[in-house]
């Protein structure tokens, strides 16, 4: 039994709906729960949370055992934060009274001070803390209750979908906050969506589900460049890579960037070499050709392999890409059944993919 | 055709008799309500009026008649009711008289409880943790109760064990049920074909309390109806006598 | 006669604002549990309950008093019981009135604490569960403060209708001075009796009472009418 990360195996059946999970999952970082309304996602999360309950589940978080058989460890006693969709701040306390709430109960003052600190500091909320929650905007009311999740130094995070409630500006409010967390959360977190978006931009593993049963389970880069998900048959269907900030370009205002089997050019970005950044690029930013373009207006110019092709509607056709010689990079290219036939293209080939833009992701 | 023209004059015979019976609406004292409902049926019979009947406790009927309820006969559980109703010139002059004077019992569920004529002697044993009465100050029976036990020298010594019913059902209720172990009710309450029907009962000489005196008294309301002077003098005839008397009561000299 | 509360009105007096005081209390201890259980289970037995504990808002006082009577007299099972723990009888003495008054006020206290309970849901719970407060903790420091309008209404509705209660009180209580004489019965006595003046001093009051009651309850507390 492995000690670290988190073991969970779950199996309900309430008649029009059940579930039944075995999944191991990273013990940090982020993983994202994700999947269509009705998958399972969020009951998952409940029941690891202990707000739901089965007969026989099991459970077991970095090495401790939450659930077995019998034994079941209750909500209050689990050393974890839990963000839910709508805030659910208390009404009767102000913003300050809410992150107090679970501090004074998690013990340890002194720690639990810092974690406050620290946690009004990440999010931002430092001039909102004497407000009640109706004094609160919605994008407001969602940091103050993730910050509550955190003062009190949980060990594991739970948050679902915290941005569904919120308009697409109060989104953008927030979004910056939880790429924080991402970079400085020791503990690992599961993070429930249903935006492919969300998961581009936070996760590093996705659980993928499906009417109640895990469909797949991967890094972000694997689940986004499979041709048989709906992710990658989309009108935006994009491949997500990490690459690493190498130099600045003054002149040019560039950025290079350096991506396993190859390095890519960048409108210049607003961070140090060395950092590490995530990228996302387009299906339909990418086109190919067989010969290696002499002249071009296009930049990033990347040796590929052909992994796999797939038809979609409307003529359409999906390509899946290795990057350089170990294939480690996957990209993916939109292309016409046309130019499929035109360009002959079949697995295995070698050939060459343009990239016209690239968006950077956090 | 015939048969047909004879149906009809039967019919129209029958018309005008109801025509002419007359209807009466009479205010009646709780405790008489047995009695009265096989008066009205015996009045109905004799007389084709038909008397409507209204069952509560005096004091309401006060309140009631006072506030203009369509009563034109009242059979008060008392004297001062109707009285005081003549000095506010409620009533028609000259029509009050006693219909019934009540018989005062003690009374118990346990047949044990009261041994035959002895029941001044288990008043003044006092061997007993609760003894109703119907409230002295609003019904008629428990002010006799008091004078009972006023005149048998018990009533300081059994005051601390009084209960109140607001009325004689309700009294009769408490010792029906045992919470209280006797009391005092109306002999119309436990008599049955001319005998005590169940525990055990203490017929109170009439010697020992005022006689409980219930009038009856034609209200202005009803001066003008000859259904409700004709129900004043039925009570008084033998048929409406026999009632009275078969269910504990007895008349006036 | 004369004008003001006679001594035996105040006696009344004292007596109802005792019982309907002990009731109250009484009655939000023992009611909140049932009120919480109401609001929550899902269990068969729910309507079972909900049922019994409304029965007072439809049943005559005669039916209730009779009952109560019958219940807690010689051969009653209450009655047995305090028998046999040599309390005696519980008709006509105050204890039998606060008995029967916890009873009949029940609903009045039961349901608006029940529905404030429902109306703040299972989330507030979950949050706090998830912040590490334990069931009690999660009641007095999230279930209390955030119900306290239902609180409020079901004190002071338990109140009033203790005080204002007189049928069964008329069934039970055998009108002893200082025990079960309450102004209610007071008041019927006065009426019944023809003293129309004694009467009107305590039924207005009843009636000021009642009125500064109510008027009470729906400005402090404009969101819970459901009375």
């Amino acid at each position: 039994m492995a000690q670290n990360g988190i073991q969970a195996r779950f199996a309900l059946d309430y008649g029009d709906f059940s579930l039944k999970v075995d999944l191991d999952l990273p013990g940090r970082g982020v993983t994202a729960l994700f999947g269509h309304s009705g998958s399972g996602k969020t009951t998952l999360l409940r029941l690891i949370a202990g707000l739901n309950r089965t007969r026989d589940g099991y459970l077991r978080v970095n090495g401790v055992l939450w659930q077995e058989g019998k034994q079941f460890v209750p909500t209050h006693h689990r050393p974890l934060g839990y963000v839910f969709q709508e805030a659910s701040l208390f009404a009767h306390l102000t913003a300050r009274g809410n992150l107090a709430y679970g501090m004074k109960r998690a013990g340890n003052a002194a720690m639990g001070r810092d974690a406050l600190d620290q946690a009004v500091e990440l999010l931002g909320i430092s001039h909102l803390l004497e407000r009640r929650p109706h004094q609160l905007s919605g994008g407001e009311r969602q940091r103050v209750a993730i910050a509550r999740a955190l003062a009190v130094q949980p060990r594991l995070l739970l948050m679902d979908e915290p941005l569904a409630a919120l308009d697409l500006k109060r989104k953008r409010e927030i979004l910056p906050y939880l790429e924080r967390l991402h970079d400085t959360l020791e503990i690992p977190v599961l993070y429930v969506t249903h935006s492919p978006d969300e998961v581009a931009r936070l996760a590093d593993t996705v659980v993928m589900l499906e009417q109640g049963q895990v469909r797949t389970q991967g890094s972000v880069s694997a689940l986004f460049s499979r041709l048989d998900l709906t992710l990658a048959q989309d009108q935006d269907a994009s491949a997500i890579i990490e690459a690493v900030v190498l130099s600045h370009d003054d002149h040019y205002a560039l950025t290079r960037l350096k991506i396993a089997g190859g390095h890519l050019s960048v409108a210049r970005l607003q961070r140090h070499v060395g950092e590490l950044v995530r990228i996302r690029i387009h299906a339909r930013d990418v086109s190919l050709a067989l010969d290696e373009p002499g002249t071009s207006s296009i930049v990033n110019i990347l040796p590929a392999q052909i992994l796999e092709l797939r038809e979609l509607e409307q003529a359409q056709m999906v390509v899946k890409l290795g990057i350089g010689s170990s294939e480690q990079t996957l990209l993916l290219a939109r292309i016409t059944r046309h130019s499929c036939d035109r360009l002959r293209l079949h697995q295995g080939q070698s050939l060459f993919a343009q990239v016209k833009a690239v968006a950077l992701m956090d | 055709m015939r048969s047909f023209s004879s149906l009809l004059a039967i019919a129209l015979i029958f018309t005008l008799a109801v025509a002419q019976a007359e209807e009466v609406t009479v205010a009646v004292a709780a405790n008489f309500t047995a009695p009265m409902q096989e008066i009205a049926t015996a009045f109905a019979e004799d007389t084709e009026h038909q008397a409507r009947t209204a069952f509560a406790s005096s004091g309401r009927f006060y309140a009631q008649i006072h506030n203009g309820a369509p009563f034109e006969v009242f059979l008060s559980a008392d004297e001062t009711t109707p009285a005081r109703l003549a000095e506010d010139g409620m009533t028609v002059p000259d029509t009050r008289f006693t219909y019934a004077q009540g018989s005062l019992v003690l009374w118990s569920a346990d047949p044990e409880r009261i041994p035959a004529g002895e029941g001044a002697a288990v008043l003044h044993a006092g061997d007993f943790r609760k003894l109703a009465i119907a409230n002295p100050r609003t019904a008629p029976y428990g002010a006799a109760a008091i004078a009972v036990m006023q005149a048998l020298g018990v009533e300081d010594s059994l005051r601390p064990k009084f209960v109140q019913g607001e009325n004689l059902p309700q009294t009769y209720q408490f010792i029906s049920t045992g919470n209280a172990e006797l009391g005092f009710v109306a002999l119309s309450q436990v008599i049955k074909d001319g005998e005590i029907s169940a525990g055990s009962g203490w017929l109170v000489p009439e010697e020992l309390h005022a006689p409980i005196r219930q009038d009856a008294v034609l209200l202005t309301r009803g001066a003008d109806n000859p259904a409700a002077r004709a129900l004043l003098d039925y009570l008084q005839g033998e048929r409406a006598q026999a009632i009275i008397r078969a269910y504990g009561y007895h008349l006036p000299n | 006669m004369g004008l003001g509360f006679s001594d035996a009105d105040l006696q009344a007096i004292w007596l109802t604002a005792r019982l309907a005081g002990l009731t109250t209390v009484l009655l939000l201890i023992i009611g909140t549990p049932i009120a919480w259980w109401l609001a929550r289970t899902r269990s068969r037995l729910k309507a079972v309950v909900g049922a019994v504990v409304a029965l007072p808002l439809v049943l005559p006082a005669t039916v209730m008093g009779f009952y109560l009577l019958l219940v807690m007299g010689p051969q009653g099972p209450v009655g047995q019981l305090t028998q046999s723990l040599g309390i005696g009888l519980l008709p006509f003495t105050f204890w039998g009135l606060l008995l029967a008054s916890v009873f009949y006020s029940m609903p009045f206290v039961v349901q608006p604490i029940q529905n404030a309970i429902e109306a703040l849901g299972e989330r507030p719970l979950e949050v706090a569960a998830t912040l590490r407060a334990g069931p009690w903790d999660r009641f007095f420091t999230v279930v209390v403060p955030l119900a306290r309008p239902g609180f409020f209404t079901a004190a002071i509705l338990g109140f009033a209708h203790t005080v204002g209660e007189f049928g069964v009180v008329l069934m039970i209580g055998g009108n002893i001075p200082g025990a079960t004489r309450v102004v209610s019965v007071q008041i019927y006595d006065y009426v019944e009796a023809m003293d129309y003046a004694q009467a009107h001093w305590l039924a207005g009051s009843m009636v000021v009472f009642s009125f500064v009651v109510l008027l009470a309850l729906y400005t402090l507390n404009p969101q819970v009418r459901r009375f």
